[in-house]
Parts: C-alpha cells; structure tokens; sequence
C-alpha cells in the first residue's frame, strides 16, 4: 500500500471550482500579508513552504520518504550564507549556488538511498543527513557552533535593496512561487506520471521499461535542489546559517508540514508549514515545550489525521461532488 | 608501542583503551540493533522510539536510586520491566492501528512518540546530564596486567554479550521463538493454528523495548543520564542496522560489536573522523553489497 491515499483522476466541477478559488485565496493573501503581519515571519513561512513542497515532490509524488531533507536545505544556507559574506557574490548568485550544492549533495545520497527501498531509504536518508550534520560540525567554514552570522542582504539582481524588509518580501514571494510552478510542472508531466506510476506500482513500472533507479535519482535531485533553493533563500533573509539548519529535528519539521498539511497534495505543504512555522514563532514567548507539542502533532495527525488538512477538503469536496 | 606506518606511533594502552571504549559502544549498538531487528520482523515497524526506550531505562534506574533509594542491581531488573510496560501501552493504544498501513507510518508514529518523551524530559532536566555511580561491587579497577580494566566496564561487555546470546537462543532455539519466526513469515496462517498472534506482537514489542531498557541501565554509570542520550544513539543504530542488515539477529548483533571497535579505531588513529565511520561504513556497503552484510536481497 502506497503512503498517499489513492486520487481518482475524474475532476468534478466542484473541485475545479474549488482549486480555482483556493489559488485566488493563496495569490491574494500573500499580496496583503506584508502590510498586516512582520514581513520577517511570512518569509520564514514562504521559505518553509518551498521546502516542504521540494520535499512533497518525493513523498507525495514519488512515494519516497526522507528523512534527511535538513541536509540540503542546510548545505544551501551555508554556501549562501558563505558566498554572499565571504566571496561577496550577489544574493541571487549566492542563493543559486546554494541551490546547486544542494542538488549535488542530492546527487551523492539520493545515489546511495535508492539502492534500497521503502523503510531502509528513510533510514538511509536520516543516516547521511546525520553523518553531513557531523561534517558540518568539523569543517572550519561553516564555524561550528555559531555558524555563518551576519550575511549581508545585498542587492537582489543590481535592482532591489533587500535591506528594505518589504520589497525583499516581494523578491521571496517570487522565487518561492517560482519553485512552486517548477514543482507544479514537474508533477503534471510525463516525467511526473511515471514518477507516480513508481509510487503507485514500483514492479509494474519496471516491467513497463522504465529504468525506475534513474527516474527516482532525478526526482530525488530536482527534490534535493528545491529544497536548496529554500534553505538558500532562508539564510539571507536571516542572515544566517547554523547547525539548526542541518539537524535531524529539522527533518522531522518539514516531515510534519507535509503530514498536516496532506501528503501528495499540491496546496498542503505550504498550508502545513504555516501552521507549524506560525506555532512555533507564538509559542516561543509561552513556557511550553514546542519538541512535545510537534511530537503530538505527529501522533494524531498519523492515527486520526494521515490524508492532511487539503486532503480532507479534497476528500470533502470529491464527496459532495 | 604500536605503529601503523606513514600514519601513526602510540603507546598499546592507549589503543586497548580505545579498543575497550569501542566494545562498549559496541555493546550498545548490538542491544539495540538486536531489539529493532527483533520489533521489525515481527511487526514491520522501524522503531524510532528505541532510543527515547533506552533513555528512559537510564532515567528510571536513576529515580530508583534517587527517590526509592533501590540500587543497580534492583534497577536492572525493574527499569526494563517498567520500560516494557510503558511499550505495552505505546503498542495496545497506537502502535497496532499502524500494521494495516504503509510502514512509513510506523516510523513516523514512533519519530512522534519519541519527540513527546525527549521533549517532556527535556523540558523537566534541561540538556545536561545527571550523574549515576556504578555499584560499589563493579567499582574498582581491575589490573589486567597488560591494561587496567575498569570493572563496571568489563561487566557491560560481558553482561551484553550474554543478553545478546540469551535473546539469539530464545528466538532460535525455544518454542516461543520458533511461533515468533514462524509468525514473522506467516501471521495468518500461524493464527490459524490458534496462537494469540496479536498477543505475540504486543509481547514482541515490549521484548524489544525491555532489551533496549537494559541498555539504558547498563548505560547510566557509563555516560551521564540525560534526556538527549537517545536520539542521537538511535541514528548511529540505523545505519549499523542499514550496514549488517535486518534479515538474521545474529547479524545485527556481530555488525554491532564490529562498528563499535571500528569506530573506537578511527578514534585512535584519525578522531576527526570518528563521528561518522559507521556512516561511511554504511555507505560503502550500500555500495557493494545493498542488501547488507548479513542481509538476504528482498
């Protein structure tokens, strides 16, 4: 049994209508957002949202769990982080490159993790994402503890200074929704039908011709970049990149964001990383320990919860139509 | 003195000293590679949870030294039967709904579990650790005549490898082991026979917890009490679980030990390097034998 809830592939009316409608929402919320809420906040959410999506593309699409997404969202911000202080490139550059690391470093693990399958690549994927936390902790440039501080912003593409919270805002927002769209293209391609025809029916796919290993590693490297792209993104916002980035509990993290927010669903990552970024930025200020209230999260949205805040609306909306 | 050439020169003592310290990580890795392999054949789970287990086996040994003033020995025995209980409960309220399902789902229940009960000790005993003296019996040194041996840790060694035997016999060589295995290839057809198979998966689960319980008493003297002493455990225990494969116990047991002394090597002969040699070990075997070394291509 594949870990994503079956979808028909008859649209009614109703869902399309929906789909149209929640888009819309989405389009116009993060138009508005900057002026209501801190800017800093919704581009940590837009970040999140980006990596959680990179990571759906696997999960979602190619039935791949990994366990060791830190790794590329954390090699991306310490190669940003490192290229925009040290080397002094352009924030798009630096991100870029992050973004291409990342890839690379996917290129090497997604290499060793496809050689197993199922439960075995989730352990594999978490093995190497600790052994890179590891190398993290060692190599001198990435200074260990304090990690890669004060990053300078810079000036995105020689045209908008990204000191200024609100235009950098605009900049995030269009690099997230550009990885979105790549993602969105990807899934709806040939390219992204036989990565589910993989994740539907692994041994039928084979015996189609497909050389499932390649497509797997391409999913996994296309995965591995976009969550680069993110964790790119995230350190200059911050101007900053630490160990937190590479943890295994920012694996988990982003695990969770696409659980809550419904796994193998186009809208759900973004929903989930809101609701958990957002949680923990308000509960920070109360004495509760967030580790526990994740832990719950997970363990309801696992027993009562699996198919995820969209994939009840889709569930609702197929019933009704 | 004992050289490697071209690399490095040092006193024998100093690498029975590392080669002791690696056959006590060792020792842990085997306990607890053994309780998951035994847990995922039987129920097909990846327990994430192993480690927040053992922790818990250091913390009760702990309290009941503390607070009831009950020492090691009464410990070794109480903190893993508390341990399996604490199982039985994780398994009888949540842990079964997951069978039916994908058994991504098993890890990522166990991921949760394990962040509630890190996350509770941590917010209660913060990070740092709480010291545990070993018995006054296992205390002193022992003069080997070519090292000193520090008794306690001679005595994990020994008590771990018998627990790791014990548990080999149990499964290969007894009644219950023989449903046990026969259940992991067949459940329904060994329920048919009319054995509880339910019952035996709750069991199971609780044997594997109590296992890693044990460790965690075994640990306490060693390395400090601390909340985080799991996780980070855990994830070593993966990939040596990755590297020797599940498919038979003795294997999960033989890869433990032999990481461990191959990790407390690389601490004598290149220490940067001795964080990650059991995931570079796992690499390389991935590459040149998938399945694992003691493993069976599925």
């Amino acid at each position: 049994m594949s870990i994503v809830a079956q979808q028909g592939t008859r649209t009614g009316e109703l869902r399309s209508r929906l789909n149209l409608l929640i888009i819309a929402a989405g389009i116009v919320a993060a138009l508005v957002a900057p002026f209501v809420h801190y800017p800093i906040d919704l581009m940590n959410v837009l970040c999140f949202a980006l990596f959680a999506s990179a990571f759906n593309l696997l999960i979602g699409f190619v039935g791949l769990l990994s366990f060791g997404h830190a790794a590329f969202f954390g090699a991306a911000a310490y190669v940003t982080a490192h290229a925009a202080k040290v080397w002094g490139l352009p924030p798009e550059l630096a991100i870029l490159l992050g973004a291409l690391s990342a890839a690379a470093l996917g290129l090497v693990v997604g290499f060793l993790a496809i050689r197993r399958q199922g439960i075995y690549f989730s352990m594999i994927t978490l093995a190497l994402a600790q052994m890179f936390y590891f190398v993290c902790l060692e190599v001198p440039f990435t200074h260990g503890e304090d990690g890669i501080q004060g990053v300078p912003r810079g000036t995105f593409l020689g045209l908008v200074n990204l000191d200024n919270n609100l235009a950098f805002y605009f900049v995030v927002l269009a690099i997230v929704a550009a990885g979105h769209f790549a993602i969105w293209r990807i899934v709806h391609s040939p390219f992204g039908n036989i990565l589910k025809a993989i994740r539907d029916n692994e041994p039928r796919a084979i015996s189609l011709g497909y050389n499932v290993d390649s497509y797997k590693l391409r999913a996994f490297v296309l995965s591995a970049g976009l969550a680069g792209l993110a964790g790119g993104t995230h350190a200059i916002v911050y101007q900053l990149a630490t160990l937190t980035d590479v943890e295994w509990q920012a694996s988990g993290q982003v695990i969770l964001m696409t659980l809550l927010g419904g796994i193998g669903t186009l809208a759900g990552p973004p929903i989930g990383a809101a609701i958990v970024v957002l949680l923990q930025t308000n509960l920070a200020a109360l004495d509760f320990p967030v580790t526990v209230l994740i832990g719950l999260i997970f363990v309801v949205c696992v027993l009562l919860f699996r198919r995820g805040v969209a994939g009840e609306i889709i569930a609702y909306t197929r019933k009704r139509g | 003195m004992f050289c490697i050439p071209f690399v490095k020169c040092l006193p024998l003592v100093a690498l029975y000293g590392q080669l002791l310290l690696g056959l006590i990580n060792g020792s842990f890795y085997a306990l607890l590679s053994l309780g998951l392999a035994v847990i995922f054949g039987m129920l097909r789970v990846i327990n994430f949870a192993h480690g927040a287990l053992y922790m818990l086996g250091a913390f009760v040994s702990w309290w009941l030294s503390i607070s009831l003033g009950i020492p090691y020995w009464g410990a070794l025995i109480v903190a893993p039967l508390a341990v399996g209980l604490v199982a039985v409960v994780i398994e009888k309220t949540m842990l079964h709904q997951m069978y039916r399902l994908d058994p991504l789902y098993g890890l990522l229940l166990t991921f949760g579990i394990t962040q509630v009960i890190e996350g509770t000790f941590r917010y209660f005993y913060g990070a740092s650790g709480q010291p545990y003296p070993p018995p006054p019996a296992l205390s002193g040194p022992l003069n080997l005549g070519f090292m000193i041996l520090p008794l306690y840790r001679g005595w994990v060694v020994i008590v771990s490898v018998l627990a790791c035997l014990a548990t080999w016999l149990l499964i290969e060589r007894t009644r219950i082991g023989a449903y046990l295995r026969a259940a992991t290839e067949n459940p329904v057809l060994v329920q048919t026979f009319g054995i509880n198979v339910p019952l035996m998966m709750t069991l199971t689960y609780a044997f594997g917890a109590a296992l890693a319980g044990f460790a965690g008493v075994l640990a306490a003297p060693i390395y400090q009490v601390s909340p985080l002493m799991g996780t980070n455990l855990i994830i070593i225990v993966f990939a040596v679980v990755v590297a020797g494969g599940m498919g038979s116990i003795l294997g999960a047991i033989v890869t433990g030990y032999i990481l461990g002394l191959l990790e407390g090597l690389t601490k004598v002969f290149y220490p940067e390097a001795s964080n990650i040699v059991i995931f570079v070990v796992m690499a390389i075997v991935l590459l040149l034998r998938p399945a694992g070394l003691f493993g069976r291509a599925a």
